[in-house]
């Protein structure tokens, strides 16, 4: 098939970037898209330009790192897949398809399509975690059982990839999906119980800080979530932080 | 330089615990003045970064990508092995160690199996506590499942996604040492070279790739952890940015590299589709549990099936040729990985391929599911319950336990794997050599550590399933905080480590040159021509079967081919700032001098054994013909080549490996 692409070009954060038009052909339906994007980048460098960046690593949807808006969708129209697991099929020939990075106030443009989400890295490293040191004589692992249903529930929340679809496609640029997954994991778990208080309060602390918007209750993030993360989590998280500050 | 493997004397079960028991330790005053580098934050980086941190080193860890949580151990699907002996069915230390090395042909060092066999079952502890949510039963317990080449249910997961639960685990220790300020995180940082200081490993120079900028760090140990080389092949099951450089880098400053021959290539992968193919995608070992594999017996069901005339379900059970069942009838379907895959190869070079390209076989779910559907239906008290709703029943428990992989496959193929068989071809998967290391995992650079897949040491010549994950945080969370501490209690006097020094500022220079170069090239061809065409070499010469002539030619093919790179190769874009091109380039590089080295490697082990077959050396006859030969007379040792300049001249050093615990035999699993 034969294409037309608009895509975000930006040169680096200071710049004011402008979308690009590129054409494309003899694109096979059975390529995924950022393969078509590697054809696309090696026309670019045949022809002595600057190829395209964006962010990719496994490529078969379970690092994260994709991240395109695709005709105005995060991870583009196909449904619980990130950019790397979408596949050319899902677009005919003739079709112009724009190609913009994740957009959000705390998720600022590095370059072209690459952008910066160390804000996810702050909330996680702000009580995304169990305070267990690694010692060996930690207590047997089946020492406290734990029901299948929270195992399963707990698994569910924690498949989050990080991606930031949840934030990109957000109206309000809210990242109460993926904060609200992390809590819910631990929240399951009797290991994660010792701390809960502290953890909701400080994961949400973080969150507002870094100028994430608030939840209204769209439910877009659970319909681009690449992993199905359920708004249960949000629901889940707004629990605990109740409690947790009448705690205090 | 002798190699010493420093292997603790004694017998093999007290090894390790006399060994703790006598290493030097540093008070803990000591260790905030000693600072410890980790290059790489999957499995083994990660773990290892997040408990020197707890202990008390301040560490420095780099990652490439903008988190460690996407390093590529995310991606390992089936799961993690560890001698629990939960289900009651005779697992116990010596087992797994047992398995282990057999699995991996009797090329792997005994010591470090058995020590990777005792602490396994303590990384289960770990994780739990962590917060790993592992896949339970109703009972609330810890479930298991069988991988391939054992005979008892070892292994923990979490759905398909273990791999992801576990680095998460690792993800969340390294955040909470990132909270208190012991682990420095550098993400989208990647090391560029390595820094000696009177023979020790000093520091690293790193490049920022946001702003291109090089940076030297320096510390009193540096710990590689950079993962496998399986991207010499362009195609392979690793991720798009995996790469040899760190662990080339210090080959090139006298760390020796291992048996890099010994390559796994993994059977169910999703088979290749066209000339822009990126990579490769795994479909998890653990499918082999309840998915059965086949070929047409007749080669007219061949053609109909790949002109459309037929479809897989419309042959009947015994137009099937279960190949594995009926060659392995011991093991089936759960064979090792190098068995399966020179398996399918061996029906699909004699034309029973199912697919266009000739290169598929089918891995069947059929009768799992109305195996479970039956099962269910009863459970469930349905009398005489239809066909559908047997089906129905079945799909809903393979789901279940399956059911990420089947999307994956779905949304690639775009076929359902519910109601036709998934086609798979085996594919590089991950690299059993690595950086050569003694026992306590340090190189033959003094100072210098190397984890996980990056080293060679636990897996021999071939993995077992679910043994990566065990091997990676079993060397970060338990091995490597022990070993390393013996080393840096002679560094409690040193004080902080200048950068300012000419060994840095030599290392900052040469990595500067070779960038300058690539910018300044204005070659012809990008990065990617020269990968691509590496990688066919590769697997053409190097790949699941191997012959003298084929390795000398892929010897010869590959220094021409880096001899053109080196005056052709184009990066656009510049230095200061953020360019993929240039990482690519840097990467491909130092591929191109280890796919040398490989092929050196692999025609001087002239014996089959595990991952490395070479078509000189088979059973010709008996139960076994066909199958690999292996030689323990000549070729029982380590191969650990001393870089010289050109990867053609570098020099052998062998570690003789002795059995002492277990008996040499051939491994059958018929």
């Amino acid at each position: 098939m034969n294409l037309t692409l608009k895509i975000w070009r930006q040169k680096n954060a200071s710049d004011k970037g402008k979308m690009v038009d590129y054409k494309i052909s003899d694109i096979s339906e059975h390529m995924s898209f950022l393969e078509m994007m590697d054809v696309l980048n090696e026309q670019i460098i045949n022809l002595g330009d600057e190829p395209v960046a964006f962010d990719h690593d496994c490529r078969e949807g379970i690092c994260g790192m994709c991240s395109m808006y695709i005709n105005g969708e995060a991870h583009g129209p196909d449904r619980g897949v990130t950019t790397c697991q979408l596949h050319m099929r899902s677009f005919k020939d003739g079709d112009t398809i724009t190609i913009e990075p994740f957009r959000a106030a705390a998720f600022p443009v590095i370059k072209d399509l690459v952008v910066d989400r160390s804000s996810f890295e702050r909330i996680q490293q702000s009580g995304g975690y169990i305070s267990v040191n690694t010692s060996g004589n930690t207590q047997d692992a089946n020492a406290i059982p734990i029901s299948k249903e929270a195992a399963d529930k707990a698994m569910d929340a924690a498949t989050c990839i990080g991606c930031g679809a949840c934030v990109a496609t957000c109206k309000n640029s809210s990242a109460m999906l993926f904060v609200g997954a992390k809590v819910s994991q631990y929240a399951l778990l009797p290991q994660g119980q010792v701390e809960a208080t502290d953890r909701v309060l400080n994961m949400v602390a973080q969150m507002d800080a870094e100028g994430f918007g608030n939840c209204t209750n769209t439910g877009a993030c659970e319909v681009e979530c690449p992993k199905g993360i359920s708004l249960e989590n949000i629901a889940r998280m707004n629990t605990e932080f109740l409690k947790a500050s009448l705690k205090g | 330089m002798a190699l010493d493997s420093k292997v603790p004397k004694g017998p093999l079960k007290d090894k390790w615990t006399d060994y703790k028991n006598h290493i030097d330790l540093v008070n803990p005053a000591n260790k905030r003045n000693i600072d410890v580098i980790v290059v790489g934050t999957g499995l083994a980086g990660g773990s290892a970064a997040a408990t020197l941190a707890e202990l008390g080193y301040n560490v420095k860890a780099f990652a490439y990508q903008d988190s460690p949580r996407r390093a590529h151990s995310i991606a390992a699907q089936g799961g993690i092995n560890a001698a629990k002996n939960y289900q009651g069915d005779g697992d116990s230390f010596y087992r797994l160690f047992y398995d282990t090395v057999k699995g991996g042909d009797y090329r792997s060092r005994e010591a470090n199996v058995y020590r990777l066999a005792q602490v396994s079952a303590n990384i289960i502890d770990q994780c739990v506590a962590q917060g790993v949510p592992f896949a339970r039963d109703y009972g609330g317990l810890l479930d298991n499942r069988s991988f391939g080449g054992v005979l008892v249910s070892r292994t923990f997961y979490a759905k398909g996604q273990t791999g992801q639960q576990l680095l998460l685990g690792a993800y969340s220790a390294m955040n909470r040492q990132i909270a208190r300020g012991k682990i420095e995180m550098f993400n989208r940082h990647e090391m560029l070279d390595v820094v000696k200081v009177d023979g020790k490993a000093r520091g690293i120079i790193a490049r920022n790739l946001v702003t291109g900028e090089l940076e030297r760090h320096s510390a009193h140990a540096v710990v590689i952890a950079s993962g496998g080389y399986g991207n010499v092949y362009f195609l392979s099951t690793n991720a798009m940015g995996s790469n040899a450089t760190a662990a080339w880098k210090i080959h090139k400053k006298g760390a020796y590299f291992a048996n890099p021959c010994y390559t796994q290539i993994h059977p169910t992968c999703i088979p290749r589709s066209g000339d822009y193919q990126s990579k490769l995608t795994l479909m998890s070992e653990s499918l082999r549990n309840d998915g059965r594999i086949w070929v047409p017996k007749s080669i007219d069901d061949v053609k109909a099936i790949r002109e459309g005339r037929k479809k897989p379900t419309d042959l009947s059970e015994d137009e099937r040729d279960y190949y594995l069942e009926r060659r392995y009838p011991a093991f089936g379907n759960l064979v090792p990985r190098d068995v399966a895959s020179r398996a399918a190869k061996e029906r699909c070079d004699a034309g029973y391929g199912v697919n266009a390209t000739g290169e598929a076989v089918y891995l069947d779910f059929a009768s799992a599911i109305k195996r479970y559907g039956t099962e269910q239906a009863k459970i469930q008290n349905i009398s005489n319950p239809s066909e559908a709703k047997i089906y129905q029943l079945g799909q809903a428990i393979v789901e279940a336990k399956y059911g990420n992989l089947f999307q994956m496959y779905n949304k690639i193929v775009d076929e359902d794997p519910y109601r036709t068989p998934m086609m798979i071809y085996p594919a590089v998967h991950y690299t059993m050599g690595g950086v050569w290391v003694d026992y306590n995992l340090m190189t033959t650079v003094e100072g210098l550590y190397c984890l996980g897949e990056a080293n060679f040491s636990d897996h021999g010549a071939n993995r077992l399933g679910a043994s990566a994950l065990m091997q990676g945080l079993s060397d970060g969370y338990f091995v490597l905080p022990y070993t390393i501490g013996d080393y840096l209690s002679n560094d409690i006097r040193t004080g902080k480590i200048s950068t300012e020094t000419p060994e840095f500022a030599a290392a900052e220079k040469e990595v500067k040159e070779r960038i300058d170069f690539f910018i300044n090239n204005k070659g012809e061809h990008s990065v990617d021509y020269y990968h691509k065409k590496l990688g066919k070499i590769m697997w053409e010469k190097c790949g699941m079967s191997r012959n003298e002539q084929g390795l000398k030619e892929a010897m010869a093919e590959i220094k021409a081919l880096r001899e053109d790179f080196w005056k052709n190769v184009t990066v656009p874009g510049d230095a200061n700032e953020m360019n993929p091109e240039l990482e690519k380039a840097g990467r491909v590089a130092d591929f191109l001098e280890l796919g040398e080295l490989f092929a050196k490697d692999a025609l001087n082990r002239n014996e089959s054994c595990g991952g490395h077959f070479r078509e000189e050396s088979v059973e010709l006859d008996g139960l076994q013909k066909g199958e690999a030969k292996r030689n323990d007379e000549e070729y029982a040792y380590v191969s650990a080549w001393e870089y010289k300049g050109e990867p053609a001249d570098a020099v052998l050093h062998k570690e003789e490996l002795e059995f002492n615990d277990i008996e040499l035999k051939q491994r059958s699993y018929k």
